[in-house]
């Protein structure tokens, strides 16, 4: 009986883990394989210049400075914008769940459209917004008479450019899961915290974030897994630059791998980010069970 | 059978015969060619196909951000076009990869692209192992654009041919400037200055062969300790292209008055500079450390790749780009500067002032090594020549990290070398 069953499930989860399998495992591996050769433009030429050199490509790529400089970069971006993210996803949520107006649907489907529009084409218009002479956000910065910002070609200022194109972008898709979260919240719970005396923010603190705790949990995880792996913003709107400071992991290796065809070190690369994000994500997934969120 | 699956039936007989309509006997050469050349090729093609009536071309129009790439991933993937540009620093890339034709034999038997008729510079840029691997399209280097009014009131009469005038006359119009304004605009993220001033050196900048980096020679340094200079005095300020709102405008100001580019801002500067100034700029060749010196040669070529299968087609694509008259036709159409000798001597050419210095220039041009790992070791002079400046190395300091950086991307193509494999 339980033979019969088990195998009932196994026939059942066979093509998805078959699926898997082939696409994800396998070539998994193969990536892993070709970390530890030193694949590149010669031996597009000639397969059988290949060699393998087993860690070589890890030690070198800890000894390379611009792989330090983009995982900084890396750091930066995910450091300030998954807070960022997460806070105005949660925002934007409290104002649609607790707004009494008919036009909620509206708004919900206008904050959720930068989710579904083509980056490659927001960020055009993002370019636009983001001109030092032509812009109109420093149109904006200037009514209220601050100096005219630089923001894609000055260092200092091309990585919080990315961070706001960024939180625009993708601030709707945790919206609609914490909306979803916050809906099932049931009222009575604020009824009772109510009758206690409880005010705005301590219902808020309370009663709202602990029952979201699963929810923002994984938002949290899917922020994060997602914004370590920044690639296309800068890839679109600076190229890597000014000086670099907009040149992430996956922008790294994409160089590493695509312009210098130097595929052997762009596998590592690619391994040495899949290492951080399992570090992060376990790291704060500890964190939310220490702190009972799961 | 259905309704609905005779009108799919008659739509698929539709698609095959749109298909098929295409397929009039002429052959298809798939041409590749880069941004704004790619845009208006386009309108040299139907001559081509009205001389050719064999021939059909098909230009796809690859943006040059992405073209590299492309180009690379059309290899590994088998789809590499009959016919493409290629920018003059991926030749070696390409022969090391055996993605190329050589075209050795169709030169000597060409009666219409000579080689004798192209400058120097940008031809040897496209010969690797002794063969002929590409046709210079379009011809580029980099040489100075100075305000000639600035340099007059400084006391110059004529633009600097040496480093030691070209020293003077910057330190004069620095001592007769407003404080913070400066003699020269060198941006730390261009490499190509400095690497101008080290091609202008007899020694060169690989040695044994594209083995090793030659950064520490007595050429190199010469060249860097000019470069670093002109930022340790404060002639030149140490800023990115893109930290200065608008160079032309900058320019027009006269925060600086002389700034090292290429052909395309002969259009830019008339077009952006305001009226009251488009006589107070002008071109001049690149000064040298003793005279006239050299520069860098760039622009693109047209090579054939080894993996089409109508070479024949393609190579008559080539001789009809080559041609003097669509050379200068395809100037007015780019501002493109034409790779032969023969198209200078129309009087668009002829007459134009700001292009006579290029005309000079380009006899001078020299190539960078033509080895694959070119365009890293360039990224590299571009990373530690920022460096260098930011934290004030001197030319022994720059060398020696070029040198260490250059020897560790070089050290795959001498493992190669040794067991005797690559070009």
């Amino acid at each position: 009986m339980t033979v019969r069953r088990s195998l009932v499930g196994w026939i059942f989860a066979g093509p998805a883990l078959i699926m898997l399998g082939l696409f994800f495992f396998v070539p998994v591996l193969l990536a892993f394989a070709l970390s530890l050769t030193n694949f590149d433009l010669y031996s597009l030429a000639d397969y059988g210049n290949t060699e393998f050199v087993g860690f070589a490509n890890y030690a070198e790529l800890l000894r390379t400075p611009l792989f330090w400089k983009a995982l900084g970069n890396t750091f930066y971006f995910v450091v300030v914008g998954v807070p960022l993210s997460i806070a105005v996803s949660l925002g934007a949520a409290l104002l649609l769940n607790g707004a009494a107006t008919r036009l909620v649907g509206l708004f919900r489907t206008a904050l959720f459209a930068p989710v579904v529009t083509t980056l490659v084409a927001v960020a055009v218009i993002w370019r636009y917004l983001l001109h030092t002479r032509y812009g109109f956000i420093n149109y904006v910065l200037d009514a209220v008479g601050v100096a005219p910002v630089d923001w894609l070609g000055d260092p200092h200022w091309s990585m919080p450019a990315i961070i706001l194109f960024a939180v625009w972008k993708n601030f709707g898709y945790n919206m609609v899961i914490l909306l979803a979260g916050l809906q099932t919240i049931p009222s009575d719970l604020y009824e009772a915290a109510r009758i206690d005396g409880a005010n705005s923010w301590q219902r808020f603190r309370h009663v709202t974030v602990p029952a979201l705790g699963p929810m923002l949990l994984l938002v949290s995880i899917l922020t994060m897994a997602g914004y370590f792996q920044l690639f296309a913003e800068p890839y679109v709107m600076t190229q890597g630059g000014p000086v670099e400071s907009t040149v992430s992991v996956l922008y790294f290796m994409y160089d590493q791998g695509f312009k210098w065809w130097n595929l052997g070190f762009a596998s590592a690369v690619a391994f040495a980010l899949f290492l951080v994000m399992v570090l992060f994500t376990t790291l704060q997934y500890r964190f939310a069970r220490a702190r009972g969120m799961d | 059978m259905s309704a609905f699956s005779h009108r799919l039936l008659l739509g698929l007989l539709v698609i095959l015969a749109a298909c098929g309509s295409r397929d009039d006997g002429r052959e298809t050469v798939r041409f590749w060619a880069m941004g704004r050349e790619g845009e208006v090729v386009a309108a040299l093609i139907p001559e081509f196909e009205r001389l050719n009536p064999d021939i059909r071309v098909e230009v796809q129009q690859i943006p040059w951000l992405s073209a590299h790439e492309k180009l690379l991933t059309a290899f590994a993937g088998d789809a590499t076009p009959d016919v493409a540009q290629l920018g003059s620093s991926w030749v070696p890339e390409l022969v090391a990869l055996d993605a190329l034709e050589p075209l050795d034999a169709r030169l000597a038997a060409s009666r219409i692209v000579r080689t004798d008729d192209y400058f120097e510079g940008p031809m040897r840029g496209n010969v690797i192992d002794g063969r002929t691997w590409g046709v210079p399209w379009y011809a580029d280097t980099r040489l100075l654009f100075y305000r000639r009014d600035l340099l007059r009131e400084a006391g110059f009469a004529s633009p600097p041919e040496d480093w030691a005038g070209w020293l003077r006359a910057m330190r004069a119009i620095k001592a007769r400037s407003d404080p913070g304004d400066y003699a020269i605009l060198l941006p730390l993220n261009e490499y190509e200055p400095l690497l101008a001033l080290a091609l202008q050196q007899p020694e060169p900048l690989l040695r044994d062969g594209g083995r090793f980096g030659n950064f520490r020679s007595a050429g190199f340094r010469r060249a860097s300790d000019f470069y670093l200079r002109l930022f340790r005095e404060g002639l030149a300020p140490p800023v990115a292209n893109t930290q200065i709102s608008n160079v032309y405008d900058e320019f027009a100001r006269g925060r600086f008055a002389f700034y090292i580019s290429g052909p395309w801002n002969i259009g830019e500067f008339r077009r952006r500079l305001p009226r009251d100034r488009q006589d107070d700029w002008m071109t001049a060749p690149l000064p040298g450390p003793d005279g006239p010196g050299a520069s860098i040669a760039g622009g693109s070529s047209l090579a054939i790749f080894a993996r089409s299968r109508r070479k024949d087609a393609a190579w008559r694509l080539v001789e009809f780009l080559s041609r003097v008259d669509v050379q200068l036709r395809f100037f007015q159409l780019t501002g493109d500067l034409p790779a032969r000798r023969g198209a200078w001597a129309a009087p668009t050419l002829a007459n134009d002032p700001y292009v006579a210095a290029f005309r000079e220039q380009l006899e001078r041009a020299v190539p960078p090594p033509a080895v694959p790992e070119w365009e890293r070791i360039g990224q590299q002079l571009r990373l530690v020549g920022e460096r260098a400046v930011a934290e004030r190395l001197d030319a022994e300091q720059f060398g020696a990290i070029m040198d260490a950086d250059t020897d560790r991307i070089l050290r795959r193509r001498r493992s190669l070398l040794a067991r005797g494999t690559p070009r």
